[in-house]
Protein backbone atom coordinates (compact mmCIF):
# COMPACT_ATOMS: atom_id res chain seq x y z
CA UNK A 1 0.00 0.00 0.00
CA UNK A 2 1.87 3.29 -1.15
CA UNK A 3 -0.97 5.62 0.93
CA UNK A 4 0.86 4.57 4.27
CA UNK A 5 3.89 6.28 3.40
CA UNK A 6 1.85 9.68 3.73
CA UNK A 7 2.36 9.15 7.25
CA UNK A 8 6.74 8.03 7.36
CA UNK A 9 7.65 11.93 7.47
CA UNK A 10 5.66 12.72 10.68
CA UNK A 11 5.96 8.75 12.32
CA UNK A 12 9.92 8.59 11.61
CA UNK A 13 10.85 12.26 11.89
CA UNK A 14 8.20 14.62 13.72
CA UNK A 15 7.04 12.04 16.05
CA UNK A 16 10.88 11.20 17.60
CA UNK A 17 12.15 14.42 17.73
CA UNK A 18 9.50 16.65 18.98
CA UNK A 19 7.03 14.05 21.22
CA UNK A 20 9.25 11.41 22.35
CA UNK A 21 12.89 12.91 22.01
CA UNK A 22 11.43 16.22 24.83
CA UNK A 23 9.91 13.43 26.91
CA UNK A 24 13.68 11.78 27.45
CA UNK A 25 15.71 14.95 27.90
CA UNK A 26 13.08 15.68 30.86
CA UNK A 27 15.14 13.01 32.70
CA UNK A 28 18.33 13.53 31.12
CA UNK A 29 18.75 17.08 32.22
CA UNK A 30 17.36 15.57 35.55
CA UNK A 31 20.58 13.15 35.93
CA UNK A 32 23.32 14.33 33.79
CA UNK A 33 25.05 17.37 34.28
CA UNK A 34 27.16 18.50 30.87
CA UNK A 35 27.38 14.88 30.27
CA UNK A 36 27.97 13.20 33.74
CA UNK A 37 25.70 11.78 35.35
CA UNK A 38 24.57 13.27 38.87
CA UNK A 39 22.46 12.37 41.92
CA UNK A 40 22.92 16.13 42.80
CA UNK A 41 19.58 17.71 41.60
CA UNK A 42 17.87 14.99 43.45
CA UNK A 43 19.37 14.96 46.99
CA UNK A 44 18.98 19.14 46.28
CA UNK A 45 15.09 18.39 45.73
CA UNK A 46 14.76 16.17 48.44
CA UNK A 47 16.59 17.65 51.16
CA UNK A 48 15.27 21.32 50.62
CA UNK A 49 12.66 23.21 52.65
CA UNK A 50 10.50 24.97 50.14
CA UNK A 51 9.90 22.42 47.17
CA UNK A 52 7.98 19.59 49.51
CA UNK A 53 5.66 22.33 50.91
CA UNK A 54 4.83 23.45 47.37
CA UNK A 55 4.39 19.56 46.36
CA UNK A 56 1.78 19.33 49.59
CA UNK A 57 0.07 22.40 48.29
CA UNK A 58 -0.63 21.03 45.07
CA UNK A 59 -1.84 18.03 45.99
CA UNK A 60 -4.24 19.31 48.59
CA UNK A 61 -5.28 21.97 46.06
CA UNK A 62 -6.04 19.57 43.57
CA UNK A 63 -7.52 17.02 45.96
CA UNK A 64 -9.97 19.62 47.20
CA UNK A 65 -10.44 20.85 43.96
CA UNK A 66 -11.67 17.26 42.44
CA UNK A 67 -13.53 16.70 45.38
CA UNK A 68 -15.75 20.07 45.12
CA UNK A 69 -16.23 19.43 41.21
CA UNK A 70 -17.48 16.30 41.55
CA UNK A 71 -20.07 16.87 44.08
CA UNK A 72 -20.77 20.45 42.27
CA UNK A 73 -20.58 19.13 38.49
CA UNK A 74 -22.74 15.87 39.23
CA UNK A 75 -25.90 16.96 39.97
CA UNK A 76 -25.62 19.60 36.62
CA UNK A 77 -24.70 16.00 34.40
CA UNK A 78 -27.89 14.40 35.85
CA UNK A 79 -30.17 16.99 35.46
CA UNK A 80 -29.00 18.05 32.28
CA UNK A 81 -28.89 13.86 31.24
CA UNK A 82 -32.75 13.75 32.49
CA UNK A 83 -33.65 16.28 30.12
CA UNK A 84 -35.40 16.05 26.73
CA UNK A 85 -32.25 15.48 23.82
CA UNK A 86 -32.53 18.79 21.77
CA UNK A 87 -32.52 20.98 25.58
CA UNK A 88 -29.94 19.11 26.89
CA UNK A 89 -28.24 19.51 23.85
CA UNK A 90 -27.75 22.91 23.96
CA UNK A 91 -27.92 23.58 27.55
CA UNK A 92 -24.84 21.17 27.55
CA UNK A 93 -23.18 23.48 25.11
CA UNK A 94 -23.45 26.79 27.75
CA UNK A 95 -22.11 24.14 30.34
CA UNK A 96 -18.84 22.81 28.23
CA UNK A 97 -17.96 25.75 26.38
CA UNK A 98 -15.84 27.65 29.23
CA UNK A 99 -13.99 24.55 29.20
CA UNK A 100 -12.25 25.23 25.88
CA UNK A 101 -11.79 28.98 27.19
CA UNK A 102 -8.37 30.11 28.11
CA UNK A 103 -7.90 29.20 31.33
CA UNK A 104 -5.48 32.41 32.04
CA UNK A 105 -8.05 34.55 31.01
CA UNK A 106 -10.57 32.95 33.15
CA UNK A 107 -8.08 33.22 35.91
CA UNK A 108 -7.39 37.01 35.62
CA UNK A 109 -11.24 37.38 35.75
CA UNK A 110 -11.25 36.01 39.25
CA UNK A 111 -8.25 38.51 39.99
CA UNK A 112 -10.55 41.71 38.86
CA UNK A 113 -13.23 40.24 41.11
CA UNK A 114 -11.46 39.46 44.14
CA UNK A 115 -8.83 42.45 43.67
CA UNK A 116 -8.81 44.96 46.62
CA UNK A 117 -12.33 47.10 46.27
CA UNK A 118 -13.46 44.82 43.29
CA UNK A 119 -16.85 43.74 42.82
CA UNK A 120 -16.57 41.38 45.74
CA UNK A 121 -14.89 43.23 48.29
CA UNK A 122 -17.57 46.52 47.68
CA UNK A 123 -21.13 43.63 48.38
CA UNK A 124 -19.34 42.32 51.47
CA UNK A 125 -19.10 46.22 52.13
CA UNK A 126 -22.64 46.30 51.79
CA UNK A 127 -22.96 44.16 54.93
CA UNK A 128 -20.51 45.91 56.79
CA UNK A 129 -17.48 43.01 56.62
CA UNK A 130 -14.47 45.45 55.54
CA UNK A 131 -10.54 44.96 54.75
CA UNK A 132 -11.20 41.23 54.69
CA UNK A 133 -8.49 39.80 52.57
CA UNK A 134 -9.75 38.09 49.44
CA UNK A 135 -6.74 38.09 46.63
CA UNK A 136 -3.43 36.56 47.59
CA UNK A 137 -5.02 34.01 50.36
CA UNK A 138 -5.31 29.76 49.69
CA UNK A 139 -8.86 30.54 49.03
CA UNK A 140 -8.42 32.42 46.41
CA UNK A 141 -5.82 30.18 44.98
CA UNK A 142 -8.87 27.42 45.16
CA UNK A 143 -11.81 28.96 44.20
CA UNK A 144 -10.30 30.07 40.59
CA UNK A 145 -8.68 26.46 40.11
CA UNK A 146 -12.45 25.19 40.80
CA UNK A 147 -13.90 27.51 38.61
CA UNK A 148 -10.88 26.58 36.12
CA UNK A 149 -11.60 22.60 35.50
CA UNK A 150 -15.29 22.42 36.74
CA UNK A 151 -16.70 21.73 33.03
CA UNK A 152 -13.52 19.23 32.56
CA UNK A 153 -15.75 17.21 35.73
CA UNK A 154 -19.44 17.68 33.98
CA UNK A 155 -18.38 16.63 30.30
CA UNK A 156 -17.20 13.08 30.86
CA UNK A 157 -20.50 12.15 33.38
CA UNK A 158 -22.56 13.73 31.31
CA UNK A 159 -21.67 11.76 28.35
CA UNK A 160 -21.92 8.52 30.17
CA UNK A 161 -25.17 9.34 32.13
CA UNK A 162 -26.94 9.94 28.25
CA UNK A 163 -25.56 6.68 27.39
CA UNK A 164 -27.31 4.69 30.18
CA UNK A 165 -30.15 2.21 29.02
CA UNK A 166 -33.74 3.91 29.89
CA UNK A 167 -35.24 0.61 30.50
CA UNK A 168 -32.93 -0.25 33.46
CA UNK A 169 -34.34 2.51 35.07
CA UNK A 170 -37.77 1.82 34.17
CA UNK A 171 -37.48 -1.59 34.68
CA UNK A 172 -36.13 -0.59 38.39
CA UNK A 173 -39.45 1.62 39.03
CA UNK A 174 -41.32 -1.12 37.89
CA UNK A 175 -40.06 -3.59 40.64
CA UNK A 176 -40.72 -1.10 43.56
CA UNK A 177 -37.60 0.56 43.76
CA UNK A 178 -38.09 4.54 44.75
CA UNK A 179 -36.10 7.25 42.82
CA UNK A 180 -33.40 7.57 45.95
CA UNK A 181 -32.86 3.70 45.01
CA UNK A 182 -33.10 3.44 41.25
CA UNK A 183 -30.37 6.01 41.24
CA UNK A 184 -28.02 4.78 44.19
CA UNK A 185 -28.20 1.37 42.63
CA UNK A 186 -28.85 2.26 38.98
CA UNK A 187 -27.42 5.12 38.02
CA UNK A 188 -24.93 5.75 40.10
CA UNK A 189 -22.99 2.37 39.06
CA UNK A 190 -23.41 2.75 35.60
CA UNK A 191 -21.66 6.27 35.44
CA UNK A 192 -18.38 5.37 37.25
CA UNK A 193 -16.65 5.18 34.25
CA UNK A 194 -17.25 9.33 33.35
CA UNK A 195 -16.37 10.01 37.32
CA UNK A 196 -13.62 8.46 36.92
CA UNK A 197 -12.22 9.88 33.64
CA UNK A 198 -13.89 13.24 35.42
CA UNK A 199 -11.36 13.04 38.15
CA UNK A 200 -8.67 12.30 36.28
CA UNK A 201 -9.23 15.25 33.91
CA UNK A 202 -9.38 17.63 37.09
CA UNK A 203 -6.91 15.82 39.12
CA UNK A 204 -4.04 15.82 36.47
CA UNK A 205 -4.25 19.07 35.19
CA UNK A 206 -5.10 20.57 38.61
CA UNK A 207 -1.63 19.00 39.91
CA UNK A 208 0.43 20.96 36.92
CA UNK A 209 -1.53 24.73 37.27
CA UNK A 210 0.73 27.38 37.77
CA UNK A 211 -0.36 30.67 36.67
CA UNK A 212 -3.03 30.60 39.24
CA UNK A 213 -0.97 30.41 42.32
CA UNK A 214 1.43 33.26 40.57
CA UNK A 215 -1.70 35.79 39.76
CA UNK A 216 -3.94 34.47 42.96
CA UNK A 217 -2.01 33.56 45.82
CA UNK A 218 0.73 35.74 46.18
CA UNK A 219 3.90 34.67 48.63
CA UNK A 220 0.71 33.07 50.79
CA UNK A 221 0.58 29.66 48.47
CA UNK A 222 3.02 28.71 46.40
CA UNK A 223 2.29 25.77 43.75
CA UNK A 224 4.59 23.39 42.83
CA UNK A 225 4.09 24.30 39.55
CA UNK A 226 4.72 27.62 39.89
CA UNK A 227 8.65 26.73 41.16
CA UNK A 228 9.10 24.54 37.76
CA UNK A 229 8.23 27.70 35.93
CA UNK A 230 10.25 29.72 38.26
CA UNK A 231 13.52 27.59 37.85
CA UNK A 232 13.41 27.47 34.21
CA UNK A 233 12.77 31.14 33.23
CA UNK A 234 13.73 33.08 36.73
CA UNK A 235 16.12 30.75 37.72
CA UNK A 236 17.26 28.99 34.40
CA UNK A 237 17.99 26.18 36.74
CA UNK A 238 17.57 23.03 34.45
CA UNK A 239 18.59 20.87 36.46
CA UNK A 240 16.40 21.01 38.95
CA UNK A 241 13.48 22.10 37.06
CA UNK A 242 13.91 18.91 35.20
CA UNK A 243 13.88 17.14 38.49
CA UNK A 244 10.94 18.91 39.67
CA UNK A 245 9.18 18.33 36.37
CA UNK A 246 10.17 14.63 36.71
CA UNK A 247 8.14 14.23 40.20
CA UNK A 248 5.34 16.24 38.46
CA UNK A 249 5.66 13.07 35.76
CA UNK A 250 5.82 10.66 37.99
CA UNK A 251 2.67 11.61 39.93
CA UNK A 252 0.46 12.15 36.79
CA UNK A 253 1.75 8.29 35.71
CA UNK A 254 0.77 6.98 39.30
CA UNK A 255 -2.63 8.60 39.26
CA UNK A 256 -3.84 7.83 36.05
CA UNK A 257 -2.80 4.32 36.53
CA UNK A 258 -4.81 3.98 39.91
CA UNK A 259 -7.65 5.39 37.90
CA UNK A 260 -7.19 2.94 35.41
CA UNK A 261 -7.29 0.29 37.98
CA UNK A 262 -9.92 1.57 39.71
CA UNK A 263 -12.02 1.49 35.50
CA UNK A 264 -10.94 -1.68 35.44
CA UNK A 265 -12.45 -3.08 38.92
CA UNK A 266 -15.78 -1.13 38.35
CA UNK A 267 -16.04 -2.89 34.62
CA UNK A 268 -15.30 -6.31 36.58
CA UNK A 269 -17.53 -6.29 39.04
CA UNK A 270 -20.66 -4.44 36.55
CA UNK A 271 -20.13 -7.76 34.61
CA UNK A 272 -20.55 -10.02 37.88
CA UNK A 273 -23.88 -8.18 38.62
CA UNK A 274 -25.68 -8.41 35.19
CA UNK B 1 -43.86 18.45 44.70
CA UNK B 2 -42.93 17.54 41.64
CA UNK B 3 -43.07 21.18 39.84
CA UNK B 4 -41.19 22.25 43.24
CA UNK B 5 -38.47 19.57 42.50
CA UNK B 6 -38.14 21.10 38.99
CA UNK B 7 -37.93 24.83 40.42
CA UNK B 8 -34.55 23.32 42.56
CA UNK B 9 -32.81 21.74 40.01
CA UNK B 10 -33.68 24.58 37.31
CA UNK B 11 -32.32 26.79 40.27
CA UNK B 12 -29.41 24.56 40.91
CA UNK B 13 -28.53 24.66 37.12
CA UNK B 14 -29.17 28.54 37.14
CA UNK B 15 -26.50 28.72 39.87
CA UNK B 16 -23.95 26.68 38.55
CA UNK B 17 -24.44 28.82 35.13
CA UNK B 18 -23.89 32.33 37.18
CA UNK B 19 -20.77 30.78 38.80
CA UNK B 20 -19.42 30.05 35.33
CA UNK B 21 -20.05 33.16 33.68
CA UNK B 22 -20.03 35.80 35.97
CA UNK B 23 -16.51 36.77 36.14
CA UNK B 24 -16.04 36.44 32.44
CA UNK B 25 -19.08 39.10 32.05
CA UNK B 26 -17.27 41.00 34.86
CA UNK B 27 -14.20 41.05 32.96
CA UNK B 28 -16.13 42.22 29.58
CA UNK B 29 -17.75 45.02 31.49
CA UNK B 30 -14.99 46.25 33.02
CA UNK B 31 -12.96 46.41 29.93
CA UNK B 32 -15.72 49.27 29.12
CA UNK B 33 -14.51 51.50 32.64
CA UNK B 34 -13.50 54.80 32.38
CA UNK B 35 -10.48 54.03 34.91
CA UNK B 36 -6.86 52.57 34.87
CA UNK B 37 -7.74 49.86 37.63
CA UNK B 38 -9.68 47.05 36.31
CA UNK B 39 -11.24 46.72 39.66
CA UNK B 40 -13.45 49.96 39.98
CA UNK B 41 -16.35 51.09 37.77
CA UNK B 42 -16.27 54.50 36.95
CA UNK B 43 -18.25 54.94 34.15
CA UNK B 44 -18.48 54.10 30.71
CA UNK B 45 -15.62 54.61 28.55
CA UNK B 46 -13.45 52.97 25.38
CA UNK B 47 -10.18 54.28 26.69
CA UNK B 48 -8.95 51.35 27.26
CA UNK B 49 -9.08 49.99 24.32
CA UNK B 50 -7.96 53.21 22.66
CA UNK B 51 -4.94 52.47 24.94
CA UNK B 52 -4.99 48.97 23.58
CA UNK B 53 -4.52 49.67 19.97
CA UNK B 54 -1.98 52.51 20.55
CA UNK B 55 0.12 50.01 22.62
CA UNK B 56 3.18 49.03 20.46
CA UNK B 57 3.85 46.37 22.58
CA UNK B 58 0.15 44.96 22.09
CA UNK B 59 0.55 45.45 18.44
CA UNK B 60 4.03 43.60 18.38
CA UNK B 61 2.21 40.37 20.43
CA UNK B 62 -0.68 40.47 18.24
CA UNK B 63 1.70 39.99 15.39
CA UNK B 64 3.17 37.50 16.97
CA UNK B 65 0.26 35.39 17.61
CA UNK B 66 -1.24 35.69 14.21
CA UNK B 67 1.92 34.65 12.21
CA UNK B 68 2.70 31.41 14.57
CA UNK B 69 -1.50 30.93 13.95
CA UNK B 70 -1.49 30.84 10.37
CA UNK B 71 2.21 29.37 9.78
CA UNK B 72 1.45 26.56 12.35
CA UNK B 73 -2.17 25.60 11.64
CA UNK B 74 -1.56 25.34 8.06
CA UNK B 75 1.16 23.00 8.32
CA UNK B 76 0.05 21.08 11.04
CA UNK B 77 -3.01 20.52 9.22
CA UNK B 78 -0.82 19.59 6.26
CA UNK B 79 1.26 17.15 8.32
CA UNK B 80 -1.76 15.95 9.79
CA UNK B 81 -3.79 15.33 6.84
CA UNK B 82 -1.11 13.25 5.32
CA UNK B 83 -0.25 11.09 8.45
CA UNK B 84 -4.00 10.43 9.19
CA UNK B 85 -4.72 9.08 5.27
CA UNK B 86 -1.21 7.41 5.84
CA UNK B 87 -2.48 5.51 8.76
CA UNK B 88 -6.02 5.16 7.91
CA UNK B 89 -4.70 2.16 5.39
CA UNK B 90 -1.93 0.80 7.91
CA UNK B 91 -2.55 -2.48 9.93
CA UNK B 92 -3.63 -2.11 13.26
CA UNK B 93 -1.04 -2.70 15.86
CA UNK B 94 1.13 0.16 14.46
CA UNK B 95 -1.73 2.28 13.77
CA UNK B 96 -2.37 2.06 17.80
CA UNK B 97 1.35 2.26 18.62
CA UNK B 98 1.73 5.94 16.67
CA UNK B 99 -2.00 6.40 17.97
CA UNK B 100 -1.51 6.53 21.41
CA UNK B 101 2.21 8.14 21.47
CA UNK B 102 0.89 10.74 19.50
CA UNK B 103 -1.94 11.44 22.37
CA UNK B 104 1.03 12.54 24.59
CA UNK B 105 0.63 15.72 23.76
CA UNK B 106 -2.78 16.18 24.67
CA UNK B 107 -2.89 14.00 27.58
CA UNK B 108 0.27 15.95 29.14
CA UNK B 109 0.19 18.70 31.30
CA UNK B 110 1.18 21.79 28.57
CA UNK B 111 3.51 22.44 31.80
CA UNK B 112 5.26 19.37 30.67
CA UNK B 113 5.00 19.46 27.20
CA UNK B 114 6.30 23.53 27.23
CA UNK B 115 9.55 22.36 29.39
CA UNK B 116 10.07 18.92 27.46
CA UNK B 117 10.39 21.33 24.55
CA UNK B 118 12.32 23.81 25.86
CA UNK B 119 14.97 21.81 26.98
CA UNK B 120 14.81 20.11 23.46
CA UNK B 121 15.80 23.44 21.82
CA UNK B 122 18.04 24.25 24.66
CA UNK B 123 19.86 20.73 23.76
CA UNK B 124 20.30 21.03 19.97
CA UNK B 125 20.95 24.82 19.83
CA UNK B 126 18.15 26.66 18.80
CA UNK B 127 18.40 29.94 20.48
CA UNK B 128 15.94 32.59 22.52
CA UNK B 129 16.03 35.38 19.57
CA UNK B 130 14.64 32.96 17.02
CA UNK B 131 11.61 32.77 19.59
CA UNK B 132 9.26 32.53 16.45
CA UNK B 133 10.59 29.21 15.01
CA UNK B 134 10.61 27.39 18.15
CA UNK B 135 6.94 28.76 18.82
CA UNK B 136 5.88 27.67 15.25
CA UNK B 137 7.42 24.10 15.64
CA UNK B 138 5.79 23.66 19.66
CA UNK B 139 2.18 24.93 18.32
CA UNK B 140 2.44 22.44 14.74
CA UNK B 141 3.52 19.62 17.54
CA UNK B 142 0.73 20.27 19.89
CA UNK B 143 -1.57 20.68 16.71
CA UNK B 144 -0.70 18.00 14.90
CA UNK B 145 -2.79 15.05 16.99
CA UNK B 146 -5.75 17.37 16.56
CA UNK B 147 -5.69 17.44 13.10
CA UNK B 148 -5.24 13.55 13.22
CA UNK B 149 -7.72 13.44 15.14
CA UNK B 150 -10.05 15.33 13.18
CA UNK B 151 -9.51 13.83 10.00
CA UNK B 152 -9.63 9.89 11.26
CA UNK B 153 -13.07 9.56 11.50
CA UNK B 154 -13.91 11.41 8.16
CA UNK B 155 -11.99 8.53 6.31
CA UNK B 156 -13.13 5.84 8.48
CA UNK B 157 -17.03 6.86 6.90
CA UNK B 158 -15.99 6.98 3.70
CA UNK B 159 -15.52 4.60 1.42
CA UNK B 160 -11.97 2.83 0.34
CA UNK B 161 -13.69 1.33 -2.37
CA UNK B 162 -14.02 4.87 -3.87
CA UNK B 163 -10.04 5.40 -4.07
CA UNK B 164 -9.35 1.82 -5.58
CA UNK B 165 -12.44 2.36 -8.10
CA UNK B 166 -10.67 5.46 -9.23
CA UNK B 167 -7.90 3.92 -9.39
CA UNK B 168 -9.38 1.32 -11.51
CA UNK B 169 -10.05 3.84 -14.00
CA UNK B 170 -6.46 5.05 -14.81
CA UNK B 171 -6.12 7.65 -11.89
CA UNK B 172 -2.38 7.82 -10.76
CA UNK B 173 -2.25 7.18 -6.78
CA UNK B 174 -1.87 11.07 -6.74
CA UNK B 175 -4.75 12.02 -8.94
CA UNK B 176 -6.90 9.73 -6.89
CA UNK B 177 -6.13 10.85 -3.68
CA UNK B 178 -6.68 15.00 -4.69
CA UNK B 179 -9.91 14.50 -6.94
CA UNK B 180 -11.74 11.33 -4.48
CA UNK B 181 -10.13 11.11 -0.72
CA UNK B 182 -9.02 14.69 -0.21
CA UNK B 183 -12.55 15.97 -1.14
CA UNK B 184 -14.38 12.85 0.82
CA UNK B 185 -12.82 14.09 3.91
CA UNK B 186 -12.82 18.18 3.37
CA UNK B 187 -14.74 18.65 5.77
CA UNK B 188 -12.16 16.78 8.79
CA UNK B 189 -9.56 18.75 7.38
CA UNK B 190 -11.49 22.46 7.44
CA UNK B 191 -12.47 21.63 11.26
CA UNK B 192 -8.52 20.50 12.24
CA UNK B 193 -7.19 23.69 10.29
CA UNK B 194 -9.86 25.72 12.34
CA UNK B 195 -9.31 24.15 15.74
CA UNK B 196 -5.26 24.40 15.14
CA UNK B 197 -5.61 27.92 14.55
CA UNK B 198 -8.12 28.81 17.42
CA UNK B 199 -5.23 26.56 19.95
CA UNK B 200 -2.38 28.26 18.54
CA UNK B 201 -4.06 31.86 19.14
CA UNK B 202 -5.33 31.06 22.94
CA UNK B 203 -1.74 29.26 23.93
CA UNK B 204 -0.14 30.26 26.59
CA UNK B 205 1.39 27.74 28.83
CA UNK B 206 3.67 26.02 26.06
CA UNK B 207 4.40 29.15 24.32
CA UNK B 208 5.70 30.46 27.84
CA UNK B 209 7.89 27.89 27.69
CA UNK B 210 9.27 27.94 24.07
CA UNK B 211 8.99 31.87 23.20
CA UNK B 212 12.16 32.97 24.18
CA UNK B 213 12.82 36.85 23.33
CA UNK B 214 9.26 36.54 21.15
CA UNK B 215 5.98 37.08 23.13
CA UNK B 216 2.76 36.53 22.10
CA UNK B 217 -0.82 37.87 23.60
CA UNK B 218 -1.84 35.58 26.01
CA UNK B 219 2.25 35.60 27.66
CA UNK B 220 1.65 39.48 27.32
CA UNK B 221 -1.15 39.62 29.80
CA UNK B 222 0.32 37.03 31.98
CA UNK B 223 3.31 39.15 32.28
CA UNK B 224 1.58 41.96 32.95
CA UNK B 225 -1.35 41.29 35.19
CA UNK B 226 0.89 38.02 37.23
CA UNK B 227 2.00 40.68 40.04
CA UNK B 228 -0.05 43.84 41.50
CA UNK B 229 -3.05 45.20 39.59
CA UNK B 230 -4.87 44.90 36.03
CA UNK B 231 -4.91 47.54 33.84
CA UNK B 232 -7.83 48.29 31.81
CA UNK B 233 -5.93 47.52 28.34
CA UNK B 234 -5.31 43.95 29.51
CA UNK B 235 -8.83 43.45 30.82
CA UNK B 236 -10.15 44.64 27.21
CA UNK B 237 -7.42 42.72 25.28
CA UNK B 238 -8.80 39.46 27.08
CA UNK B 239 -12.54 40.46 26.09
CA UNK B 240 -11.24 40.70 23.08
CA UNK B 241 -9.51 37.31 22.76
CA UNK B 242 -12.71 35.85 24.50
CA UNK B 243 -15.25 36.48 21.95
CA UNK B 244 -12.66 35.68 19.37
CA UNK B 245 -12.06 32.81 20.48
CA UNK B 246 -15.15 32.05 21.75
CA UNK B 247 -16.65 32.52 18.38
CA UNK B 248 -14.25 30.44 16.11
CA UNK B 249 -14.72 27.36 19.08
CA UNK B 250 -18.29 27.93 18.84
CA UNK B 251 -18.09 27.85 15.01
CA UNK B 252 -15.68 24.56 15.17
CA UNK B 253 -18.52 22.99 17.53
CA UNK B 254 -21.47 23.50 15.95
CA UNK B 255 -19.47 22.22 12.77
CA UNK B 256 -18.83 19.01 14.22
CA UNK B 257 -22.29 18.40 15.77
CA UNK B 258 -24.03 19.05 12.09
CA UNK B 259 -21.27 16.56 10.85
CA UNK B 260 -22.28 14.28 13.65
CA UNK B 261 -25.39 14.65 12.31
CA UNK B 262 -25.54 14.31 8.62
CA UNK B 263 -22.91 10.93 9.04
CA UNK B 264 -26.07 9.68 11.28
CA UNK B 265 -28.41 10.27 8.07
CA UNK B 266 -26.46 8.81 6.24
CA UNK B 267 -26.18 5.50 7.73
CA UNK B 268 -29.73 5.25 8.17
CA UNK B 269 -30.26 5.62 4.54
CA UNK B 270 -27.80 2.88 4.10
CA UNK B 271 -29.59 0.71 6.56
CA UNK B 272 -32.66 1.33 4.89
CA UNK B 273 -31.56 0.25 1.40
CA UNK B 274 -30.27 -2.81 3.05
Amino acid sequence: MKRTRLAYPYIFVWMPLFIVAPMLFVAYYAFFDNGTFTTEYVKQVFSSTTYLPALWNSIWIALATTAVCLLAGYPVAYILSNMKKRTAALLSILFIMPMWMNMLLRTLAWKIILYDDGIVATVLSWFGATNVQLIYTPGAVLIATIYDFLPFMILPIYTTLIKIDRSHIEAAHDLGANGLNTFLRVVLPQSVPGIISGITMVFVPAMSTFAVSTMLGGKKIVLFGQLIEEKFLINKSFGVGSTLSLVLIILVIISMVIMRRADRDEGREGGTLW
Amino acid sequence: MKKFGKFLKGAYLGIVVLFMYLPITVMLVMSFTDSRSAAIWNGFSFGAYAALFSDGDVMDALLTTLLVAVISSILATVIGTATAIGLHSMKKRPRAVVESITQLPMVNPDLVTGISMMLLFAFIGIKQNVGITRMVIAHITFNIPYVIFSVLPKLRQSSDSLYEAAMDLGCSPVKALAKVVIPDIMPGIVSGLLLAFTLSIDDFAISLFTGGTSTNLAMLIYSKTAKGGVHTKFCALSALMFVVVGTLLLIVNLRSLRQEKEAEQQRRKVAQKN
